[in-house]
């Protein structure tokens, strides 16, 4: 056997590098998500088979009830469409941080991120890396899932302005989701339970103008729509491909909401972290 | 100020909830040697290993690794450790090669040096060929062999070892005594905690007996045996330490 001298020299005393050891914990949530494709074709899958069931399916019925004067059938079928994209773009975007929750309890259970908190490194890296990395996986899977809404005959108004000011807003979204769902995946007691906690996220955008307008639930129903933070996101996104000038309030409502969410997640994660495990 | 005191302990505790695990520790690594911390399950070896190496606090009594308040100074200790805990601590979608590149990378070894290091490491520990295959896929032992290669990539001046040889078979368990002489003989300090009292025998400088959250006895093999009349560290643990009232634990019964 051939024998190493390890030299104990103590490393360079803890110069803080939070971008650097941010990137490396970004390389290995890209390498892993490589690796184990499963998780993020998961992704993609999730949106488009809803895609498929709810223009191919629902959507000849539900059209009709969601644009006023389509008849039911084709017509309905491409008012729907062009109702629920924006609505699965989000939820795309939703998907992705629930296998954030997940990804962080595997690496919590596996001993690895006790590792990681022994070691001299940036301790927000290691978080930061994953909540990124589903970014840029969220970021992946919603052009597939808006290609698919394209072929099936999806066609936005948004203007060159608008797609940027979408991605921006889908990115913070993406952001804010990752950083409460790494808090959910910290706090679950195991894997399993990490996979479930952000499950109530998938369900949110169901009861807000996600798929049928508020307008016609009955009233409790109807106020907890009006008053969820996926309504004004869901509303924005449909705004900026819809072309259409975008109402204040609502944008205003949609970034506030991902940035209460983002920081209070973020905080809540951290703290997460630190906290002692047995 | 004890340079020459790589870990320096004074009347460590600490509580989870109602239960006592540590009651006073003292216990002190002189540097570039080996220590043995020896008890039964339940002991108090796995919260030690966990304060100094920052992932638990303290209820009471100081810590101080190389030099550094485990509590005051959490990063600097960091950054004088290595630790390789009861649980592999590798990522089991990378390869092995990868993996010691994560740990290269975040010691910031740059792309040639973390390279290098990797490789030799990789020689070191016998798991060149394994190298390019995702860990997933290695024994149980390799796993481990890997855990300690990656605890060694920043060349840590004090190793942290918990239990490194549990669940090991005999000729994997000989591979790791191996490696941790030629730590020492390089001059790393080492505190490791063992249920085997052979392994204490074999490695350690110095053995220090833990039962119920306190030092029930410290001392070289040597002076421990003659001190309580045993012809064997076996012995002298059994004199020692109370029948563990701890529901037995298959996974950590003797197989050697």
């Amino acid at each position: 056997m051939t024998t190493t001298t390890t030299t104990p020299t103590a490393t360079p005393a803890a110069g803080a590098r939070p971008v650097a050891d941010t990137l490396t914990m970004l390389r290995r949530n890209l390498l892993r998500a490589v690796r184990y494709p499963g998780l993020t074709l998961f992704l993609v899958l999730g949106p488009l088979v809803m895609l498929l069931l709810f223009v191919y399916v629902f959507g000849g019925a539900f059209g009709a009830g969601v644009a006023p004067g389509v008849a039911p059938g084709a017509e309905g079928r491409a008012a729907y469409l062009d109702y629920i994209t924006p609505t699965l773009l989000v939820l795309t975007v939703v998907g992705g941080a629930t296998s954030v929750a997940t990804s962080a309890a595997m690496d919590a259970a596996a001993g690895i991120m006790a590792r990681f908190r022994t070691m001299a490194i940036s301790p927000g890296s290691v978080l930061s890396g994953q909540v990124i990395g589903f970014a840029v996986q969220a970021l992946a899977a919603l052009v597939l899932v808006l290609a698919a809404a394209l072929a099936m005959g999806y066609r936005p108004d948004a203007d060159a302005l608008g797609w940027v000011a979408l991605a921006g807003l889908l990115v913070l979204l993406a952001l804010a989701l990752n950083w409460l769902s790494v808090g959910m995946g910290l706090n679950a007691r195991s894997v399993e339970s990490a996979s479930n906690a952000p499950m109530i996220l998938l369900l949110l955008p169901f009861l807000g103008s996600g798929f049928v307008p508020v307008e016609t639930m009955p009233a409790g129903v109807r106020w907890f729509a009006e008053h969820q933070p996926f309504t004004p996101i869901i509303e924005t996104v449909r705004g900026l491909l819809g072309g259409a000038p975008l109402d204040g309030t609502t944008t205003a409502l949609a970034v506030g909401w991902c940035v209460v969410v983002g920081a209070l997640g973020h905080v809540w994660a951290r703290a997460l972290y630190r906290r002692e495990r047995r | 100020m004890t340079h020459d005191l790589a870990v320096d302990v004074r009347g460590l505790r600490k509580s989870f909830g109602d239960h006592t695990v540590l009651d006073g520790v003292d216990l002190t690594v002189p540097t570039g040697t080996v220590t043995a911390l020896l008890g039964p399950n339940g002991a108090g070896k796995t919260t030690t290993v966990g304060i100094l190496s920052t992932l638990l606090a303290a209820d009471g009594g100081t810590a101080r690794v190389a030099g550094h308040d485990v509590a005051a100074q959490p990063q600097a200790v960091r950054a004088a450790i290595g630790v390789t805990g009861q649980v592999s601590a590798v990522d089991d979608l990378l390869t092995g090669e990868e993996n010691l590149r994560l740990m290269a990378s975040l010691h910031h070894l740059g792309r040639r040096e973390g390279r290098a290091r990797t490789d030799a490491l990789l020689a070191q520990f016998g798991l060149v060929d394994a190298a390019r295959r995702p860990v997933s896929t290695w024994s149980g032992g390799m796993r481990r062999k890997l855990d300690l290669a990656m605890t060694l990539v920043g060349s840590p001046a004090v190793v942290f070892l918990d239990e490194p040889t549990t669940g090991l078979d005999p000729r994997s368990r000989r591979t790791l005594w191996d490696e941790v002489r030629t730590l020492v003989a390089a001059g790393t300090t080492i505190l490791l905690t063992t249920q085997y009292l052979e392994e204490a025998d074999h490695l350690a400088d110095r053995v220090v007996v833990i039962d119920g959250g306190r030092v029930v006895a410290a001392g070289t093999p040597a002076e421990l045996k003659s001190a309580h009349d045993a012809g064997s560290l076996d012995d002298v643990f059994l004199r020692l330490t109370e029948p563990s009232t701890a529901t037995s634990d298959p996974s950590s019964e003797e197989v050697a």
